[in-house]
């Protein structure tokens, strides 16, 4: 299998997981106006959950989907903390996310310790050709396919889908219907929840997780979300890619250790671009 | 359907609304004019239950809808799902009624809200809030910042949902001339104070309110 494909593969299944953590933060931002910084934490749970009961004896499956439902009753849970004070403000919030990702950590050092675990995904191959491409990378790429799909689909079609909408776009008027705006923001963090619970069980048997792996998810992630412009979770599937591959590359043909700067230096990028172009709109505007 | 006895509503040491009280009748069309900061939006907030009250009354009975001031449509939205969001919390979604009762909308159906005009995105305003089928609207500041055609046009859909539907209007106005022509009755709330009520005709007769609300700066042009 040549180098590049190796590289293309890794990036575009790492990728995948940056995507579906974008879109939990995307969808707990445009319902909430919070950046959750616990965002990481929720794959990581998931992560530690689904190799524990793995471990326990439970079968492939179950145990994955077990440890998702775990990821969105932490992302409820992050909700609660985070907005459901009538009248905290979005910046108070993300500092109480931040706090809860912080606590987290000694949650997670208590249960499981610090070292990093892993388990084992699907074994083998198919072959395409001349190249390999393995099991455990086709269905990362596969369900996050499908699960951004289904969001995309849950999201402009149903009607609750329409009043989480409402909520992101005008929360008073959103209230003043009589759609709860409080029930809308939480279900959008057990949503966040479960899709970074889906990101971590995804990604473990690939990269072993530990405690503090969620640093990187969410930098990621949210270098992925920025991308999309903070708006719409199928865009970030296209950043969260873009990421992955420009990554794996970057660790292939430079230094491993250059891939998290790489995103953080993207990320930096897009904002500082942003940011110069916004005065110019609102002159335009005007 | 409304009723407001000696309604207080302070916002710390500052008293927005100071003993007012006010009706509307089933069926019925109500003006409440004055000027900004006379207190029209605490009172509607306070029947909306957003504000509390200090003192007095506040009944509601039927179902209440409140078209806010500045529309406060979901402008990423089309204008079908403005409607069907209306009536969240109702079995009954489907829109097809209101596009009858306001032809209007019907062909801005797939639209973005946002992309709308004024005019267009005040209608669309009313009928998310009659989707709520409500007994009585009230509407806050409908004609602010519209073009006389648009306000004409929204004035006769207001008489239209009052006739065919029988809902009960109150019309919370600055333009006074507007408000007065199209309800039976009326009252003026100034700083926090109930200074002036009775039907349209007689409000519109008097001395005070022409001054203060009808009365032009300048002379008619000859």
């Amino acid at each position: 299998m040549s180098a590049f494909f190796s590289y293309l593969l890794n990036g575009v299944s790492v990728g995948c997981g940056f995507a579906l953590v974008a879109s939990g933060l995307i969808i707990i931002f445009r319902v909430t106006q919070v950046v959750n910084l616990a965002q990481g934490l929720f794959a990581v749970v998931a992560g530690f959950v689904a190799s524990s009961l793995l471990g326990g004896g439970m079968g492939h499956g179950f145990a994955e989907l077990s440890a998702i439902a775990v990821a969105a009753a932490t992302g409820l849970l992050t909700g609660v903390v985070a907005i459901a004070k009538r009248g905290t403000k979005p910046e108070a919030s993300l500092i109480a996310t931040l706090g809860v990702g912080i606590f987290g950590y000694a949650i997670e050092i208590l249960i499981w310790g610090d070292q990093p675990r892993s388990f084992s995904g699907l074994e083998g191959a198919f072959q395409l050709g001349d190249l390999d491409l393995p099991k455990q990378y086709a269905l990362v790429i596969a369900i996050t396919l499908v699960v951004s799909g289904l969001l995309e689909l849950f999201l402009e079609r149903t009607f609750l889908g329409k009043a989480l909408s409402a909520c992101a776009s005008n929360r008073y008027a959103a209230g003043l219907i009589g759609i709860g705006v409080l029930r809308m923001g939480l279900l959008a963090f057990t949503l966040g929840g479960a899709l970074g619970g889906i990101a971590g069980v995804l990604l473990t048997p690939l990269r072993p997780i530990s405690y503090d792996s969620d640093v990187l998810l969410f930098v990621n992630g949210f270098a992925a979300a920025i991308l999309a412009g903070l708006r719409r979770p199928l865009l970030a599937l296209g950043g969260g890619l873009l990421l992955g591959v420009a990554e794996a590359m970057v660790a292939g043909y430079a230094k491993a250790s250059y891939q998290s700067s790489f995103a953080l230096l993207l990320t930096l990028a897009i904002l500082v671009a942003q940011a110069a172009r916004r005065p110019a709109l609102h002159a335009a505007e005007s | 359907m409304i009723s407001v006895a000696g309604l207080t509503v302070q916002y710390g040491s500052a008293t927005a609304l100071d003993t007012v009280s006010l009706s509307v009748a089933a069926g019925e069309m109500v003006a409440l004019i004055g000027a900004n900061g006379a207190g029209k939006s605490t009172l509607l907030k306070a029947l909306s239950g957003v504000v509390p009250k200090t003192r007095g009354e506040v009944q509601v009975t039927g179902r209440f809808a409140h078209v806010p001031e500045g529309r406060q449509l979901f402008a990423d939205l089309t204008v079908e799902d403005n409607l069907r969001l209306g009536a969240f919390g109702l079995p009954q979604r489907d829109p097809s009624w209101v596009y009858e009762i306001l032809p209007d909308l019907a062909p801005l159906a797939g639209k973005r809200a946002g992309s709308l005009s004024g005019g267009q995105q005040q209608m669309v305003a009313l009928g998310r809030g009659i989707m709520a089928r409500p007994n009585v609207l009230a509407i806050d500041e409908m004609s602010l910042g519209l073009s006389p055609i648009a306000v004409r046009a929204l004035a006769l859909a207001l008489r239209e949902l009052n006739a065919k539907l029988g809902i009960a209007i109150l019309l919370v106005e600055q333009s006074a001339r507007l408000a007065l022509s199209l309800c039976s009755r009326g009252y003026v709330l100034e700083t926090g104070r109930m200074v002036a009520e009775g039907r349209s005709a007689e409000l519109t007769a008097d001395p005070f309110v022409v001054n203060a609300y009808l009365g032009t700066l300048l002379e008619e042009p000859t």
